[in-house]
Parts: C-alpha cells; structure tokens; sequence
C-alpha cells in the first residue's frame, strides 16, 4: 500500500532454489545410509528443516522415528541410527556416550553423522578420543542459506557473533566464503564488493580465495547481482541497541491464545506469501491499525455483496471468490490480535519511559537520569536481558560507564539477577559492549574532585555537562558526521516516512544502514575516512570493483547485503526503505536475524 | 548538548516523537477494536468449514505433520509415528537429479586445501619448498571424496619446530579458524605446554583460538596453566569461578565457592565472590530451617502461603524479598531477618524498601507499607517519605491490589501534579481528582470528570458541592 517499489526496481532473483537444493542433498545424505533409520535432530537444526523438508520426506526416504538431541536415554530399537547435528563438541560426546553404551552392551548398529553445515575437524578429535572414530561415518549438509523471506536470506547461526565477536575464533568465516561462492554459482559473479570490519574483510579474502581455485564457469555467467557489501559487528561499532518501537512485525510469531482467540497457539510464518503481513510489515507500528481498520471495512463490503444475489451469481461467488476472501479473512483476524496483544504490552509496564531514556541515551542528554532509571530497573528485577541492554546502550554511547556508576550498577545488577553475571559482565567487557571509562580519563579526575564539593545531584549535571564537552565519546562524533539523529522541523509524521529513521519513530538512524547508503552513493570509501578512523576500521574497510560490462543496469541496482553477526529487522526495514526511495532492490544474507535482546543473552553466562 | 530542563520537557512534549507516546491509544484501540468486530462477525459466515484451511495444531502449538511435532510424538509414546499423508515421492525424486549440478560440496576443514593452493605463487611457496624433499607417502587420498580430487595431509611430517610454526602462520592466513583449531590441535600433542604457550603468546589470533578450544572441550587444567602462564590472573580465577555452575549440590557448591574467595579477582570481583559465598551460606540454613517448618505445619505463613520453590540459589534481592515475605517480624540477630541480610550485603536503602514494600503488598500487610514510610522528626511529628517516586509505590500498590483508601493516601503524595492527575485517573481515586481540580481552580477540567463518575454516587455530590461554591475563583 503505502510503500509500493518504484516501477523500475530489479526483479529479485529466485532463492526458492536454494531450499530445494538444500533438501536435495539431504535427501541424499539419507540414501547414504540404505534401510529403516531413526533420526536424531539437533534442536536448533528442527526449525530451519521444518522450512525446507517435511515429516513425509523424511518418510519416504526410510526415516522411521525422530528424537531430538538432547540429554536423555535413548530408547530406539532401530539398527541404523542417524544424527543431525551442529558441530558442538557436546554432541559428539553424546553420540559417543550412545556408542559406547551399545558397544559394552555387545550391541551393534550403523551410525551416521551428518553435521549442517559443515564439520569441524576438533569434533572429529573427539570422536577419535572416545575410541568411535571409524564406527561412525560422518558427512557434512552444507545447508548454510535458508531463504526467509524473498529478500532475506538467514544462515541460522546466531553462534557466529559470540564465536567469533567473543571467543575471537574464525571458525564460521569458511561457512560464510562457502554460502557466497553457492550464490555466485548459482545467481553469478559480484562484480562491485565493498566492505568494513576485520571479519567481514577475511570472509571476503577467503571467498575469494575459493573462487579462484575453482576457476569455474561463474566468470562467464552474466551479473544478476551488481554489488555485495559486508559488514560485521565488530566491537567498537554500535550494535543496533535502541529498542525498536514496535513498528510491525517480522519473521516467524509464535501466537498464543491471546492472538488466535481460540484454545491453542499456532506457529505462523510470516513473509512476502502471507499477503496481510506483506502490506504491513514494513509499516511503522502506528500505521498498522489503520490499514487494518480499512481491509476489515474492505472485507465486509465484499462479503456483504453476497446479499442481493441470484442463484447463479451466489454460486460463481462461492465457486471464485470466497476461498480468497477467507483466507484473507483468516488472517486479517490473526494479525488484529497480534497488533492488540502487542499494545496491550506496550501501554503496560514503563514502555514510554524507557523509550524515553533510550532516546535521551541516544542524544545524549540526562545521562544522570537515564542512570538512576537504569537503576531502578535493576532493583525492581524488571527483565535481566532489558536491563543489561540498557547499560550496554549508555556504554557505548558514553565511551564507557563512570567508573563509580560501573560499580554500583554491577553491585546490583548481580544483587538483583544472581551473583554468577560476575561472568556476563566479564564476557560483556570482553566483546567491548559494557565498559568501565579508563579511570586516568583527565576530566573524570576533576569530576570526582568537583563532585567532593557539590551535592549529588548538581555533581550529576556536571557529569552531565562535562561529558557534553569532552567529546570523547566516539558514538557522538560518528552519530554526527552522518547524521543518524536526523534533526526535524516540527513533528515526524511516521505515516509518510522522509528517511530510514522511521523504523526508531524518527529517532535514529542504523549505522549500518547509512554506512551502506554513503559507500554505495560515492561507490567507494572516498569521503569517509573519519568516519572509517572513528569506527577503528581504518585497515579493514575495502572496495574491489571491476569493469564489468555485462552487468546490466538492472543487476547493477541489486545489492547483496551481508551481515556477519547478525542484523535486526529494524535494519531490515531501513533498508528496504532506501530501496524504495533509490529504485534499489536489497538482499540480506544475515548469519541470523537478531534483535539486542538475543545479543545480550548471546553473552549471558548463566544457563538456566 | 546543553539542554536545560525546560528544554527537554519541550522536547518531550511537543517535538516530533509525539506521534507515538500514544496520547492517542483511544483512537487506535477503538478503530482496532472494531476491525476485530467486523473481521468477528465475519466468522459465523466461514466458521463452517474453516478447518482444512487452518494448519492443523496439535495440543503444543506446533503444526501436525511437522518436524518438531513429529519428535515430541516420538517422545511421546515410542511407538506409533502418524505416517505421512502426502504421497510427494514422485515429485522428490524428479528433483534428485538435480543435486548433480550442485556445487561439490568442497572439503572445509582439510588441511587438504593448503596443498591445493600450493602452486600459487607466493601462497606456499616457503613451506613447499621447504619440504620438497619429504617423501610423498605422507599424502593420502582421502577417504570417501568423490574422485579422490581432494588429498588430506598427515602433519606428521612437520617435525621441526620452524615447520610447525609456519604451518600455523599458513593456516592463520587463511583465516580459516577451523584449520587453526587443526593445526593447534596437532601442536599440543607434539609440542611440550612450555613451548606451545611460548609461541602462542605472541600469536594472539591462534592464542584466542586454542582458549576457546579448550573451553569447549573442558580441559581445564591446560586453560588455567596456560593461563597462568601468560599471568592473565583474572581470566584464571573466573575460569575457575564458572566451574561452580557445574555443582549442583549446594553444600559442595558452597565448598567449591569458599576456594574461589582467595583467587586473584579484582578487588571489586572479590567482594563479590565473598558475596556469593555469604549468600548461599545463609540459603542454605535458611532453607534447612524453612523446610522443617513447613513439614512441621505448625507456623501460619507457611500454612497459608506454602513455598513454591526452595530459596537455594536465587538472587541476593530474591532472597530479600523470600525473608520479608515470611520473616519480616524477626529480630535483627537471625539470619532469616530482613534486617541482617540489609546489613550483611550492605544493601542501599531504595532497592530494601522496594523489595520489603513488594512482599508486604503482596501479603496485603498495609499497615507495614504504612510504617515503611512513616518517619518521625524530633518534635515526634510524623512524616512519609521514600527513597523512591511515590509514583512508583503507587504502581506496586496497585499490582498487587491494594484498596483504593490505601492507593489514595499515596497518589496524593505524588509531587508531580500530572503525575498523581494521571495516576489518580488512571487508579479511579476520586476524592485525589476531584480535589486537585479544585486546588487547580480547574473548572473546566472538574465538569468533564463529572461526566465519568457514577450518576448519584458521592462524588457526584462532591462535585456539584464544590462547583456551587462561592468560596473558589475559577480559573475558567
């Protein structure tokens, strides 16, 4: 409705492929093992499978039952025993456990391991030490793009960003290169690359490195999509923390009872085909109930026209037109209740102050206050992940807590939520999202001093003032070469959005998503080198384009956007917005679809 | 960004974000509210064979047929697994052929793909050359790969320590972590912890890489000499602190907890561990305790409010609010008091009188709410004061039902007039309302709220004796 492509846009390329090919192979994996077997799935493996093969594929091809991984005993009777898994070392020491039970029990079955997407030679390791090696055949399903949407392409691997972001180990960078060199097979070569962050630059090189051995007939294929740019969420850049006012919804909802208005919950999917959600999803919340007030009235008209008619004209009606209007009926009533429940949550609770302070984090303003707010959320053991989020927010745009605030919010941070985040603010401190400021910063010395001499709460504007103008906060400077808080005149009318800060109701715009809308304007970095020196990428932002003159006009307003790490919805939708405004059309290839609170939890210790 | 005061409400109040502070919700629910009428009274019409539409849901929520529910059936009853309905054979089976034209699924982790690239110029050239004389037999096609194309490397070979050492810097250039896991893996077991941890400390890329390795497989103890080796003393001490999540019998725990007091922490840290220990000392006696009179029946707050989960474990304010909760009354020199677990854990007076302020509302204890907030002056005066908004006091009142007499006292010590306006509205207390409207002079505001209260009710009258009263000069 609102936000229709401009006429000229790229027709995107078709990613249902690569579902099929997916399954495919592991059809084919399952043929490797001939016979009745029983399948045991890695949970985190369930819902992506669920997208590309069914109960009945897996039938078909001799799959008898199916168990889930996980650390029960395992009652299966069949001989042949199939597991797909993640390369974890905790399932390879429950196959082995498995094995090694049945061996001492003079039992002997087949074994198979299939690990998505690929397997790591410290698993085989271990499968060697528990003396397994050789009894199991092991095989790799190198299903590493599921398609989510037709723009949006997931790897399923939200273990990337602590892997990699924390542990500081590379190990997923060759499933990246390995997803890139699949889509440059299938969709042709990226002539235009361009990137920032050390992991994104590896990723890169690996790739290329791959592309070269092969050597193979993508060079002669024709363009389809004109650039790629990647990006990772490196340490010192701003992950995307501001919660997001909940414009519409994205993704895969579980609804519960609330939602359906009936006894039992159901597990939608939602994209491009559910055609309600389509026309919303990239809507500011607020617009949502309009539109859905007026497709209610839409629909009732319709339905209404079945009055008044004759026997015929009823029966062409029914034959033609009232299985569409059903549906759409069906799932209009869905996403009403979702957009009640979703209200019903929001005018709960303190959503408007902590919307409030996160904006005012944002801008930089009542520091004090939006300290104190922390605070109190902390003490009234308001959601753990919510408050740590906040506290990374203030970090990250301060350049760092005070030194004082870091203690007494980590006192009772872990007074409030259990004395073990003593790890998570460890973890947390290590990835560079919650800091302490260094204590030898000059002004806090002053600060402390002035503080002996005031009250606590003009000490707090002080605080306030000076950190206004130490500038040492790297957030501010970057946040105002680009612009990401848009100055407006007068009121942000979110019904007609003027630029991708609409997805923070007008308050901010994603890093990332200027980033890109910079580099692909100029077609290169030229031009943004402080901004480059400010996000400590100086080494690792690159451009690499070729003269390609079989790209056609059309492929070259295509982009491949990778995230590595990650990316939100929110992000998402700026993008798409850009799009819109620039005849673009943008595909997300994303380790996984995230949001800050899966961040945060990525880096909690505590295993509940 | 030097904003005043006056600035930022301003800004909050009449700047652009207005658009959604949902001062506006009514509208939006209602044209809400009555979409989801239209699309209701729709139903009736397409109830009847809405079915085989709908996906079908099993009890759990998830959709019959699908994988996840498949494998809770299995769970289930180990036995009958519903068989698939749709007969999609053909149509699978047309597209196995496909899977010919897919990409070989290349070997990731060999090291094989060292070799591969080792005609490159510049790539490999040093190592190759240095090991140009090394028989061939030490490549072995690999197993199971589709026309032997891709060859894996035993490492054996590399005996010197120069040739380890650029193996690993070969395999760091690649970026691969995998193959920097492999080629570690390979230099523990033939190198000696002294040399490995020598070479590593200024290798940070592999260094980072075998610490989460040994992470994951648990060998604890090369972590914490490796780390002792590099003299990161507070990486070890928190590497042995997170073992005790692995303890879950709280006696052992609590030992376990004792012997991370003297790990090299922060000093900061160290509190906290201490902390942690005192903690569940004092769980773990309370717990004793608290089971003994439950079982014993004798104690009324257990009869009438039995625990629902032990206490071990939980969070120090957790605990707080568990002793407020059933020993509010006791004497400073229990453990179980409030009061002792105040001063034992130095807890700030805000987040005590929130947690105590919670349990009592719960238990509908007003009068200890009241004393909560009561302070007396030297003149014996009596005075309510909070170290939190009263605003605040007011929502937990409500939340947990407090009588609209309790609530009142409170919204009318609200400071911020707006504020107790919004709550006193919000909370349905008329006599705040009513009698801030005419500490407002607000006439205006006064008539349209008669409007809202009840037709004859008291405050009606209220009102009406208020708004003929000669004594206000109105403002409008």
């Amino acid at each position: 409705m609102a936000f229709p492509h401009r006429p000229d846009a790229p027709e995107l390329p078709d990613f249902s492929m690569l579902k099929r090919l997916a399954r495919d192979q592991l059809i084919y994996l399952l043929e490797q093992l001939p016979g009745k077997k029983d399948l045991f799935i890695e949970p985190d493996l369930m819902s992506p499978l669920d997208r590309i093969a069914s109960v009945s594929i897996l039938k078909q091809h001799e799959v008898d039952k199916l168990y889930k991984v996980e650390n029960k005993p395992v009652l299966s009777t069949n001989e042949q025993l199939c597991f797909l898994v993640r390369p974890r070392i905790k399932n390879m020491r429950y196959i082995a456990n498995l094995v090694n039970a049945d061996k001492s029990a003079g039992r002997t079955r087949k074994y198979k391991v299939i690990f998505s997407p690929q397997k790591f030679y410290a698993c085989e390791m271990v499968l060697e030490e528990e003396g397994i090696y050789g009894d199991v055949s092991c095989d790799e399903w190198a299903f590493s793009l599921l398609p989510l949407d037709v723009d949006l392409l997931s790897m399923e691997l939200p273990e990337f960003f602590r892997d990699y972001f924390l542990e500081g180990d590379q190990r997923w960078i060759n499933t990246v290169a390995q997803a890139l060199h699949l889509l440059s097979t299938l969709y042709g070569p990226f002539p235009n690359s361009y990137g920032i962050g050390r992991c994104a630059k590896m990723s890169y090189e690996l790739w290329r490195t791959l592309e070269e051995e092969e050597e193979s007939e993508t060079k002669s294929r024709r363009p389809e999509i004109g650039h790629i740019f990647l990006l990772d969420r490196g340490k010192k850049r701003l992950r995307e923390l501001p919660n997001r006012p909940p414009s519409a919804l994205q993704g895969s909802v579980d609804f519960g009872p609330e939602v359906t208005s009936s006894e039992k919950s159901l597990k939608v999917l939602l994209n491009a085909d559910d055609k309600v959600f389509s026309e919303i999803r990239n809507e500011h919340f607020s617009n949502v109930f309009g539109f859905l007030s007026q497709k209610a009235r839409n629909l009732q008209a319709q339905y209404d026209r079945r009055r008044g008619m004759d026997i015929k004209q009823m029966k062409n009606f029914v034959s033609q037109e009232l299985k569409g209007l059903k549906q759409e009926h069906r799932l209009l009533s869905l996403h009403i209740g979702a957009c009640e429940s979703i209200m019903k949550k929001k005018t709960k609770q303190d959503f408007q102050e902590l919307i409030k302070t996160e904006h005012a984090l944002l801008e930089g303003f009542n520091i004090r206050e939006s300290t104190s707010y922390i605070e109190e959320h902390i003490d009234r053991q308001v959601s753990p992940i919510e408050s740590l989020r906040l506290m990374c927010l203030l970090s990250i745009t301060e350049n760092g807590l005070i030194p004082k605030d870091y203690r007494s919010l980590k006192t009772q941070y872990l007074q409030s939520y259990g004395p073990e985040h003593l790890l998570t603010f460890s973890n947390l401190r290590g990835a560079g999202l919650l800091t302490e400021q260094a204590p030898g910063d000059t002004l806090t010395a002053v600060e402390s001093k002035v503080s002996k001499l005031v009250t606590d709460k003009a000490a707090g504007k002080i605080t306030d003032a000076f950190s206004s103008l130490a500038k040492r906060s790297n957030f501010r400077a970057i946040s105002k070469k680009l612009n990401l808080i848009p100055r407006v005149d007068g009121e942000y009318d979110l019904k007609v959005p003027r630029d991708m800060a609409y997805v923070f109701s007008g308050a901010y715009v994603p890093l990332s998503c200027r980033i890109i809308e910079q580099v692909l304007e100029r077609r290169s970095w030229q031009g943004l080198e402080e901004v480059v020196r400010l996000l400590n990428c100086s080494e690792c932002a690159f451009t690499d384009t070729t003269k390609e003159d079989r790209a056609s006009s059309e492929s070259l307003r295509l982009i491949l956007v990778v995230f590595l790490g990650g990316c939100t919805f929110s992000e998402i939708s700026a993008l798409r917005f850009l799009g819109r405004e620039k005849g673009y059309r943008f595909i997300f290839l994303t380790t996984a679809v995230t949001n800050s609170a899966r961040l945060m939890e990525a880096m909690s210790e505590v295993k509940t | 960004m030097n904003r005043t005061k006056g600035d930022e409400e301003e800004y909050w109040n009449s700047s652009k974000f207005k658009a959604f502070t949902f001062d506006d919700e009514d509208d939006e629910l209602s044209q809400l509210k009555e979409s989801k009428r239209a699309v209701n009274s729709l139903r009736d019409f397409v109830a009847d064979d809405d079915d085989d539409e709908l996906e079908r849901v099993s009890w759990s929520g998830e959709p019959v047929g699908s994988i996840s529910w498949s494998i809770k059936e299995t769970a289930g009853h180990s036995g009958s697994t519903q068989e698939g309905r749709e007969q999609l054979k053909n149509q699978s089976r047309n597209s196995f052929s496909s899977y010919a034209q897919l990409p070989k699924p290349s070997s990731t982790y060999s090291l094989s793909s060292f070799f591969r690239g080792r005609t490159r110029p510049g790539s490999f050239q040093s190592l190759s050359d240095a090991l140009s004389d090394t028989p061939s037999k030490s490549y072995a096609p690999e197993l199971g790969r589709p026309k032997g194309e891709y060859r894996v490397c035993s490492l054996e070979r590399f005996r010197s320590l120069q040739d380890k050492l650029q193996l690993l810097e070969e395999a760091e250039n690649m970026h691969d972590g995998n193959v920097i896991t492999a080629v570690l893996i390979f230099l523990k077991r033939t190198l000696s912890k002294e040399i490995l941890f020598r070479e590593l400390e200024v290798r940070q890329v592999a260094l980072r890489h075998l610490i989460h390795f040994l992470k994951e497989i648990g060998d604890q103890k090369l972590l914490i000499d490796l780390f002792r080796f590099l003299d990161r003393t507070e990486e070890l001490a928190l590497s042995h602190y997170r073992e005790h999540l692995n303890i879950q019998d709280p006696e052992k725990r609590k030992e376990f907890l004792k012997t991370c007091i003297s790990l090299p922490f922060s000093a900061e840290d160290s509190a906290h561990i201490q902390d942690h220990y005192t903690l569940l000392e004092r769980q773990i006696i309370i717990e004793a305790n608290d089971r003994h009179l439950e079982s014993a029946g004798q104690t009324e707050i257990f009869r009438k409010h039995p625990r629902k989960a032990s206490i071990l474990n939980m969070p120090l304010v957790t605990t707080l609010f568990y002793s407020c909760f059933y020993h509010y009354t006791e004497a400073e020199g229990t453990f179980s008091s409030p009061i002792n677990l105040k001063k034992t854990f130095k807890i700030p007076d805000k987040q005590y009188v929130l947690t105590a302020l919670a349990a009592r509302a719960k238990l509908r204890a007003w009068h200890d709410v009241d004393a909560l907030f009561t302070t007396k002056n030297w003149l014996g005066y009596t005075k309510k004061r909070a170290p939190i908004g009263f605003h605040r006091v007011v929502e937990i009142l409500h939340k947990n039902s407090a009588p609209v007499q309790i609530l009142q006292e409170y919204v009318n010590l609200v400071e911020d007039v707006d504020t107790k306006l919004n709550l006193a509205t919000k909370f349905k207390c008329h006599d705040v309302v009513i009698d801030t409207y005419r500490d407002l002079k607000d006439r205006q505001q006064l008539l349209a709220y008669r409007s809202k209260v009840d037709k004859g009710s008291a405050e009606e009258e209220k009102i009406d004796a208020i708004l003929s009263s000669s004594q206000i000069r109105w403002k409008n």
